[in-house]
């Protein structure tokens, strides 16, 4: 006990860490770190958003114009690895620095200096993704799924930097997630019990568990893939008794509930928004929670519909197909808490109600096709080409990002001390809203008439398609440069917020003033 | 005024996906095509009510339920009989749609009683075809000309999708598809026969089609296999059965004749003109993809074969490698991939292009001397 009061003195004298840049180096602070987090990802998400731009302005004709299939093909790859896994996952982890220890009460993560280190070493990670694409024979041209032998016996010398870059930014996610769930477990205020924590808290607890299982598993793909490339193994090499199947067995038994990572954090964040901007508690909380940790659970037993192709027994194909189908079940329960959230509340449509609303309608289509995808005899047609494209980016860019947007502007006047300005982050909202649509709806035409994806070029039936969706492409990635702005001119002052900007907004962390001091909860708030 | 939009707007999604044009999903020359289809559009129509109904009663609130009308929030977060209606009507949903499939799945799954077999092999980057029991097997590149693809020529209209040699099939016939690879894995696709099969190195697997209606159906390599992925079509002739029969017998005669000519022709030499000409053209259909029209390669990548030490001196180190290819590289064997006459050719050309100028003349002979050492 007295050591915690101890403590408690030497911070309220104290109450700043070294300045400069050592600052952020050394930090242990939870705020510091998710600061650092956020824009780090957003700075992947400019550059992964460039590669996408090469793809959109190599795509905007039919035939060769900018850059050759091989580049291509890097590009192609570089864009998912760079937006997987260093846009849309340091972000959630950048939120969840942030939130969850404001959430509940806790003064800081449990293990702050692990928190520094998972951080720090991500930067490395992507340098040397980026460095490998100078390399001679260029970067990872295989897809970001990687897919033996074409990113073994087939794939240039940088396969060996992109293993290594993997490994660091899988090891850098497990700390991640263990510092969330010990922060969870142990950590609450008094009266804080599982089934009292804000919705974001129990989606990145569910989230932690899902890294936790499920990155050692890529950790082992990348490795097999190395062995197999450099030391004569043969995992996925017929000729040696291996099964290059069995690649995608191990890949998609990671990826699949990779997908759902990038994903409950957003449901979570959602779960705060609405009930906010609604002015009405939040409908069916403990079926959200539920229908979490059903979606988690069902996450590890669907991977094989990514593989209908592949020339499984039918049994297996109709496992899998049921238990994706299944999944649509708590899903489609969420939406309509949400709906019945919404239902007779008093709405107002501040840019963070409008980025929610916008990701219930989007990812709802995107949830749509999904379903369509799980229907094996259509799947057939469907895989490999646009139309999942389509799928994944309504969810991926039109659900996670505009998730993440939707946090940002939650909680910017939390973070900063000022309010945004709502004008122009309305035009960030409807610029991106019309941008993203012109650029991933069209798509699932292409798909469906049949383009494949990953092509550099097409025959002349996908022309038009293909440039209405590059100049939505364009549009979409201007529209964030608004983002951009809006954030820098509201950290650099405005309005001043208030402890609590939103009307409707629940949760401890608004009950501290804005900004959040350095330090908050020192002495544990008492939830009733 | 803005419901009416909504509503119109709703209106358009379903004609515009049923209407026969490059929008939609094809329809396809199969009954299991047909059906594919059938079920694509059930599903489809499924999610426009779901979408109709939640998005409608999103609009709904988002109107009548605003601030700004003065709209006092209700306080009921919680209602067990609501949410055990919506998982279970849902559910009933997924069963209604999972029992079509599954009969769907079934037939296509069902390659039994086939009366023609074709072994597909996908390669980087051009599919071979071979026919059971028949002596016919023959490689199928893609035909459309490098200067289209580099804007220099205009494009034509099966621009990406037209091959040298399309395989041929009987309609009304169950055709039975053996698919693997050489190398990557690729996938084998025809839209229009809802045939899409991975070809995995070391495996074979397994699809077949029935097709109605005589035609040319196009289709392209669907799995993500290097370079020139987006270079591979799969064009499929479909013929009449006594059309189809006629014509493979005409294959069985040419190949018959091309060996014995070729066989003929081993003690007559051609000139170098004649070999450089031959060899040039064999080099940019099927060398030039990797090792470029140069012959610098892609460096890191794709060795050149500019002055290095191969092309320049090892004359018998060249034939094997152009012959046998290399393995655990891309380099694939193009020993049963082209003739006599051709594999001289091309090492000839290699020898003496691109300022190699070794003056080496290899002729067919000299390659069947080693194929016979
Ligand atoms: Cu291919």
């Amino acid at each position: 006990m007295s050591t915690v009061a101890g403590e408690m003195d030497h911070h309220d004298h104290h109450h700043h860490a070294p300045s400069g840049i050592t600052r952020w180096l050394f930090t242990t602070n939870h705020k510091d770190i998710g600061s650092m987090y956020l824009w780090f990802s957003f700075i992947m998400f400019l550059v992964g958003g460039s590669m996408a731009m090469v793809i959109r302005a190599e795509l905007f004709q039919p035939g060769l114009q900018l850059v050759d299939p091989h580049f291509f093909n890097q590009m192609t790859t570089v864009h998912g690895l760079i937006m997987v896994f260093g846009a849309v996952m340091p972000a959630f982890t950048g939120l969840a620095n942030w939130m969850v220890p404001m959430m509940i009460g806790a003064p800081d993560m449990a293990l702050p200096r692990m928190n520094n280190w998972s951080f720090w070493i991500l930067p490395f990670a992507f340098a040397i993704l980026l460095a490998s694409l100078f390399m001679e024979g260029g970067g990872p041209a295989f897809g970001w799924t990687f897919y033996a032998p074409l990113s073994t016996t087939y794939s240039s010398d940088s396969t060996a930097l992109f293993v290594f870059s993997v490994h660091i930014m899988g090891i850098s996610s497990i700390m991640g997630a263990i510092n969330v769930i010990v922060t969870i477990m142990n950590m609450r205020a008094p009266g804080m019990t599982y089934m009292k924590m804000p919705l974001f808290v129990w989606t990145w607890f569910i989230t932690a568990f899902l890294l936790i299982a499920v990155m050692p598993v890529l950790a082992g793909a990348v490795t097999m893939v190395l062995t197999d490339k450099y030391f004569g193994t043969s995992f996925f090499d017929a000729a040696g008794g291996g099964d290059p199947v069995l690649f995608q067995h191990i890949f998609w038994f990671f990826g699949h509930p990779e997908v759902y990572i990038m994903i409950l954090p957003s449901f979570g964040i959602i779960s705060a928004i609405i009930p906010a901007f609604s002015r009405k508690k939040l409908f069916g909380y403990s079926s959200m929670v539920y229908a979490t940790a059903a979606i988690a659970g069902l996450s590890f037993i669907v991977w094989a519909h990514h593989m209908f192709t592949t020339g499984m027994p039918v049994a297996a194909e109709i496992f899998f197909m049921y238990a994706t189908m299944l999944i649509s079940v708590p899903t489609g329960v969420k939406v309509f808490n949400w709906v019945a959230t919404m239902w007779r509340g008093s709405i107002s449509f501040e840019t963070p109600m409008l980025f929610a609303l916008a990701f219930v309608i989007l990812f709802t289509i995107g949830g749509f096709s999904g379903l369509m995808l799980a229907i094996t005899p259509v799947d057939f047609q469907y895989h490999d080409t646009y139309f999942v494209v389509a799928h994944f980016h309504y969810v991926l860019v039109s659900g996670a990002i505009f998730s993440i947007m939707a946090a940002a502007y939650y909680w910017l006047p939390k973070w900063t001390g000022y309010m945004y300005d709502e004008t122009l982050a309305k035009w960030h909202f409807w610029c991106s809203l019309i941008s993203v649509n012109v650029l991933f709806f069209p798509m699932h035409f292409a798909g469906l008439a049949g383009m494949p994806r990953r092509i550099p070029d097409y025959s002349l039936q996908f022309a038009d398609i293909n440039q209405i969706v590059s100049i939505g492409g364009f549009a979409f990635g201007l529209s964030q440069l608004i983002f951009l702005w809006v954030v820098i001119k509201c950290v650099r002052g405005g309005e001043k917020a208030p402890a609590k900007p939103w009307e409707g907004a629940e949760g401890l962390e608004w009950t501290v003033p804005s900004p959040a001091p350095y330090h908050t909860f020192e002495t544990p708030p008492e939830v009733k | 005024m803005s419901t009416r939009l909504i509503t119109a707007l709703l209106a358009s999604i379903p004609l515009a996906a049923s209407a026969q044009s490059q929008l939609n999903l094809t329809q396809g020359v199969t009954e299991i095509s047909q059906r594919v289809y059938d079920l694509h559009m059930t599903i489809f129509y499924i999610c426009c009510v779901i979408g109709v109904i939640v998005f409608g009663a999103m609009f709904v609130s988002m109107i009548l339920h605003r601030k700004s009308k003065g709209h006092k929030p209700a306080t009921f977060h919680e209602n067990v009989k609501v949410e055990i209606l919506w998982t279970v009507i849902p559910f009933l949903i997924l069963v209604g749609m999972a029992i079509p499939a599954t009969k769907t799945l079934f037939a296509m799954e069902d390659a039994s009683e086939a009366e023609v077999t074709v072994l597909v092999t996908g390669s980087q980057w051009k599919w071979h075809y071979k026919y059971f029991d028949r002596d016919v097997e023959f490689f199928s590149l893609l035909a459309t000309r490098q200067d289209q693809i580099n804007n220099r020529l205009d494009k034509g209209e099966n621009y990406l999708l037209e091959v040298d040699r399309p395989l041929v099939i009987p309609t009304d016939t169950k055709v039975r598809f053996l698919v693997t690879s050489d190398d990557v894995i690729h996938s084998w696709w025809v839209p229009d026969f809802a045939v899409k099969k991975d070809a995995n190195p070391g495996f074979i697997n397994e699809a077949w089609t029935k097709v109605d209606k005589p035609g040319i159906y196009r289709g392209q390599c669907a799995e993500l296999c290097g370079k020139d992925h987006g270079f591979m079509p799969v064009v499929v002739i479909a013929k009449e059965p006594a059309e189809y029969e006629a014509w493979i017998s005409e294959q069985e005669a040419i190949a018959k004749a091309e060996k014995e000519e070729e066989q003929r022709l081993l003690s007559m030499s051609m000139s170098k003109e004649e070999l450089m000409e031959l060899g040039e053209r064999i080099y940019l259909g099927s060398c030039a993809a990797c090792h470029q029209a140069n012959g610098e390669g892609i460096p890191g990548v794709f060795p050149s074969l500019k002055g290095t030490e191969m092309v320049m001196n090892d004359k018998a180190g060249h034939i094997d490698i152009v012959v046998n290819g290399k393995a655990g590289t891309a380099m694939q064997a193009f020993g049963n991939q082209l003739s006599l006459r051709e594999l001289a050719a091309v090492i000839t050309y290699e020898r003496n292009a691109w300022g190699n100028d070794t003056g080496d003349l290899i002729q067919a002979a000299d390659v069947n001397d080693y194929l016979n050492n």
